[in-house]
Formats: structure tokens, sequence, C-alpha cells
């Protein structure tokens, strides 16, 4: 049961074909700083980070075939999974910890957002949103579990067990007091909503979510 | 008969004049041993391959396990048979002797024409036996860095080993971190774990019932404790293996025979497999040395030296790691290997680790893994791109 993560999207799997987002979590990175990347597949973010960033990038990554490709790369990677490992990392030991569409595949989100924040000063989480409107869509309409390009698997298959909307993060993030830095929601065309739509509209149009988060300390961010 | 007595010889020969390079240190250049003895005049045999760069900047330093030695890549001088990693060491192989220097030095307290307890103590004019000071990982790395000062290298590219190989790599990484970039333990552990002082505590004891061992004396009584040995390696060589491994080559088949002999003699393939494996055990290896050196496995707890803090040993090192595990490795299983990776991880170092799946238990990392060779390729190009500037 642990290779849910495995099905992350950055392996080669039908999940996730377009890694817009990638460039999206690059963005919201400082130059130079320690990035640890939770379920870093193939290596392709770290690769970005250390090429185009000069960062000092980590990988988790539970695939052997994915750890191998990455130290193919000079990467330094580590086998393991978010719901297991992280447990063994010291706090603070990063400034950024990445956490890209594993989120919702993870047998308990919350403790893995906890222990993001606890390792890294930032966390930085992407997301598909459920509330999207095309699967509220095919729910309300169809009485189905929604399958689209972007979420292919059929609910007996599907890695993805913890499936949450934007507004479902928004509230989770508050209940662990953490704070929102900065947030990108892409629509269904990998686009940016304007940053200013309010929350029902991004958690409507969006078809996935790029937060940054900051530990909560009262007053800050 | 001809042939033990030749590979007997061999081996003997191998003590005094070894089939290979060495470094012999002045007199009065003393090592001191972690157990408080002063050793000068130390000899250490070892065999290189490839060729150095102008920088000396593409040494690695592979390192033996327990009954291994410095021959990893050529044929062996007394069994005739291939170096024990030939497999991943060799022109195109993962460890590329075309591109790198690779260097393996017999370590100390062993029996391949590095001082040990069969060696001469100058002293008495015999072989030192028992009274050949302890010898730790430590010690041995420490021997293994006057080799690397001889041949005129400053930093290794990388050192790489396994089991007792993989200790002295992580020794390595602690006691010179600026000699070493890059390190590759693989199938170890930075402590021995208690069920393995037990097994190495049953060897022992084995040796050491035979009476012909005496004492530790045998040499110069001039006998041998072949039987005590062989039993030590049969125990051993069991570790190494495991249970689907053993089933899938020997089931419960039967040796030469259609039934059961209602007696004791190796009716099964196993027992006549592990009968074969201590008897040719012995003709090349040195009893005391195999005391000395499961004794230095034993005392192998890296984590001493800081408070039982295992990270604060890696604190600050620049040196890059890759730490190789096996699934059915149940000697250094991949939970110890892991505690590696877990201290690497806290100091900040710069760890990958890649777990195998195999069911050839322990000896894995000696046999064909292609999932190894493609991470241990891959780590050494990485970080060769990164050393070379390229």
């Amino acid at each position: 049961m642990t290779d849910l993560v495995h099905a992350s999207p950055r392996h080669p799997t039908p999940e996730f074909p377009d890694r817009i987002d990638l460039q999206l979590v690059a963005e919201m990175i400082e130059p130079g700083a320690r990035v640890l990347d939770i379920g870093c597949g193939d290596g392709q973010l770290l690769l970005l980070l250390e090429t185009t960033r000069g960062v000092d990038g980590r990988g988790i990554e539970l695939s052997q075939a994915g750890v191998n490709e990455c130290v193919a790369k000079g990467l330094a990677v580590v086998q393991g999974d978010a719901d297991h490992d992280l447990v063994d990392y010291p706090a603070n030991a990063f400034d950024y910890v990445v956490l890209s569409q594993t989120l919702q595949a993870t047998y308990d989100p919350r403790g893995v957002l906890e222990h993001l924040l606890r390792i890294g000063r930032r966390a930085v989480v992407s997301f598909p949103n459920f509330a999207y409107w095309r699967l509220r869509w095919q729910i309300l309409f169809r009485g189905r579990m929604p399958v689209s390009s972007h979420l292919p698997c059929t609910w007996y298959e599907t890695p993805n067990i913890h499936f949450c909307t934007i507004r479902d993060f928004v509230a989770l993030v508050d209940e662990i007091g953490a704070t929102v830095v900065r947030s990108v929601t892409l629509d269904g065309s990998g686009n940016r909503l304007p940053a200013n739509l309010p929350l029902p509209l991004r958690n409507t149009l969006g078809e996935q979510a790029v937060f940054l988060l900051e530990r909560g300390q009262k007053g800050k961010g | 008969m001809n042939e033990v007595v030749t590979s007997l010889t061999a081996a003997a020969r191998q003590l005094e004049a070894p089939d290979s390079a060495v470094l012999k240190l002045a007199p009065e250049d003393c090592l001191e041993f972690e157990a408080g003895a002063r050793l000068g005049g130390l000899s250490i045999a070892y065999q290189t391959y490839g060729e150095l760069n102008a920088a000396k900047s593409n040494a690695i330093l592979v390192c033996h396990a327990l009954t291994g030695d410095q021959h990893v890549a050529n044929v062996h001088p007394v069994t005739g048979k291939p170096g024990w990693w030939q497999i991943l060491v060799g022109p195109g192989k993962p460890v590329d002797t075309d591109r790198f220097f690779v260097i393996c030095a017999n370590v100390l307290g062993g029996c391949m024409g590095s001082t040990g307890p069969a060696s001469i103590n100058p002293e008495t004019g015999e072989p030192w036996g028992l009274d050949f000071p302890l010898v730790t990982i430590r010690d041995m790395v420490s021997a293994q860095a006057r080799l690397v000062d001889h041949l005129g290298i400053d930093t290794l590219f990388a050192v790489i080993g396994g089991s007792m190989g993989g200790m002295q790599v992580l020794q390595w990484a602690a006691s010179y971190p600026e000699r070493v970039f890059a390190a590759v333990p693989i199938a170890t552990a930075a402590r021995h774990s208690s069920q393995n002082i037990a097994f190495h505590e049953v060897g022992r004891q084995a040796v050491m019932a035979d009476p012909e061992w005496c004492g530790g004396r045998y040499l110069t009584k001039g006998c041998r404790p072949t039987k005590g040995l062989a039993v030590a390696r049969m125990a051993a060589h069991i570790t190494y293996l495991s249970d689907p491994a053993l089933h899938r080559k020997f089931g419960r088949n039967l040796q030469d025979r259609e039934q059961f002999t209602f007696g004791f003699d190796a009716d099964f393939q196993i027992e006549s497999y592990l009968r074969h494996q201590g008897m040719s055990f012995v003709d090349r290896f040195d009893a005391n040395s195999y005391l000395y050196l499961t004794r230095a496995m034993d005392y192998f707890d890296l984590a001493a030296e800081a408070d039982g803090k295992l990270a604060n040993v890696f604190m600050g090192t620049k040196s890059r790691f890759c730490v190789v595990s096996f699934t059915s490795d149940w000697l250094f299983p991949t939970e110890e290997n892991r505690k590696i990776v877990h201290a690497l991880n806290a100091s900040g170092a710069r760890v990958s680790f890649v777990e195998v799946e195999s069911d050839k238990g322990h000896d894995a990392f000696l046999l064909n893994e292609p999932v190894m060779f493609d991470a241990i390729s891959g780590f050494l190009d990485g970080a060769w791109r990164v050393r070379s500037g390229a």
C-alpha cells in the first residue's frame, strides 16, 4: 500500500500529464535555498531548481526507477515516502519543502503537512482541486466519480485517496496554524486565474492550485 | 591433494611475498592502534587498476569485506578465480578503470600481504599470533590513508565498499571528510548489531575450539585449525545468503544419491556445498586473521565517537553519499542502512539511497545486480561531472 505516492505525477504515468505546476513551484523558491522535494519522481523539478536557481536540493522518491534516474542525474535522492519517512528528518533542515501533486495520495495529509512545516521554514504544496466545475458536473449529472484527462484513474484504482478542494485545503492550513504566503490557481487549460478572484470562484474554476505556506506565527506573514 | 598443497604454498607466500605491490612503512613510521599499540614498519599490500590522472583527482579506493582481499579485478593468485568484484570494477564497468584509478589494499590484520597476526613479529622472528594488537576499522582506514598519501593522492574521488568494506567507507568519511569526495557504503551498518556479534562469536569459538589452533600459536607449532575455521566459514556463509536463495539453488536436493544414507554423510546438496565452502576457505585464509577481522567489525560503532549521535559524526561534511541496501539482506538489513541515511540527512549531507530488490541476501552486493550497477555508475557519473567541473 505504500506505493500510493509511487503514482505521484512526475512518473511516466498518465496521471497529471501537464506539469506547468513545476514552473510555478520553481518561481516560489528563493535562489540558493535548501530544498527538499518529496515524491521527486525522475528529478525534473530538482534539476530545474539546481540548474536555474542554484538551490541545494534533496529528494525523496518511492520508486526504485525514479531514484536511480535521479541518482544518475547527480541528484541526491533517497528512497522513501511522505507517509513514513518525514518523521526522520530533523526540524528546520530545509528552507523549502516541496510536495507536488502528492498530498492527496498520502494516508495522513494533515500529518504530512505538519511535517513539511516542521522540516522546512516554508512549504510549497500543489494539488488537484476536487471542486473544479467539470468534476462537480460529473458527480452532479452523471452520478459517477469524476474521471478526466488530468485525473484519469477510476475510483477503484486511483492512488489518490484523500482528495480535497481548495477551500478544504485553506481550512486545513488554518487549522494547523500555518499561513498562506502566496497561492496560484490554474484553470483547465493551465492558465493562471487572476489572483484577486474570490475564493469561491477560484474553487470552482481552478483545476489545480499551488500554495506557498509558512509556519504560522501570529502577526507574521 | 597436490592442488591443496599448491594453494597452501601460494597462500603462505602471500604473507611474505604477495603477488601485489607492497607499501612498506619505515620502522620509525608508527601507526597508532586504537587498542593502544604503536607499530612501525607495517606492510600494506595493494592492487591498482587504470591510470591516475595528472591532477590526481580520479582515484577510487575500494574497501574489501571480511574475507575479501586486494584482488578486486584480477585473477586471484591463490584460488585462480576471477577478482571478487570483477563484475563491478574494470574497463567499461560501473567503476570504470578506463576513467578511474582504482586502488584496493589488503586490510591491516589481513593475510594477503598486509601486516597481520600471521606476519612475522620482528622482535621474536616468529609469527605474531595473538600478540598482534587488536585491529579496528579505524586502524584499517589509517593504514589505507598512509597508502593514499604514498600514492600522492590528496582527495579520493570515491571510496566504495560493501559489508566490512562499507564500514571502512563510513570511517573514511568520518575520519577524513575533506579527503573523500564521494562515498558509497553498500550493505553495511554504522555499528555491528548484537546478532552479528553473536554470529561472529560462534565462528571464533569454532576456531578456538579446534585443538590445532594451539592457543593461536599454530603457525609456530606447524599445525592449522582447518576444521574450526571451516565450521566458522560454514556458519558465516549461511548468513550471507537468504532462505529463498538457498531454496532456489539447493532445495532439499540430494547430493549424488537417490536416497538418504540414514547417517551423517552430506546427503543434501546444501551440506555438500557448505562443506566445500568451508574447506576451500581454509586454503586461503589465516584463522587468526579471521578472529581479528571479525573482532574489528564487532567493535565498530561509529556513533560512539560522537556520544551516540551518528548525525554529529558527519556534521558539515562536503562529501556526497550513495547508500545501497538489499531487500533480502538479513545480516545488514535495509533498516541498518537507513539509519546511516537518516544520520546523513540530519547532518545535511548530500545523500542518495537505493534499496535493491533481490532475494540473494547479503552476498547480493558481490553479484550481478543491474539496479545496483545503475545506481553506482549513475552516482559516480553525476559526482564526476561535479568533480571535474564538466
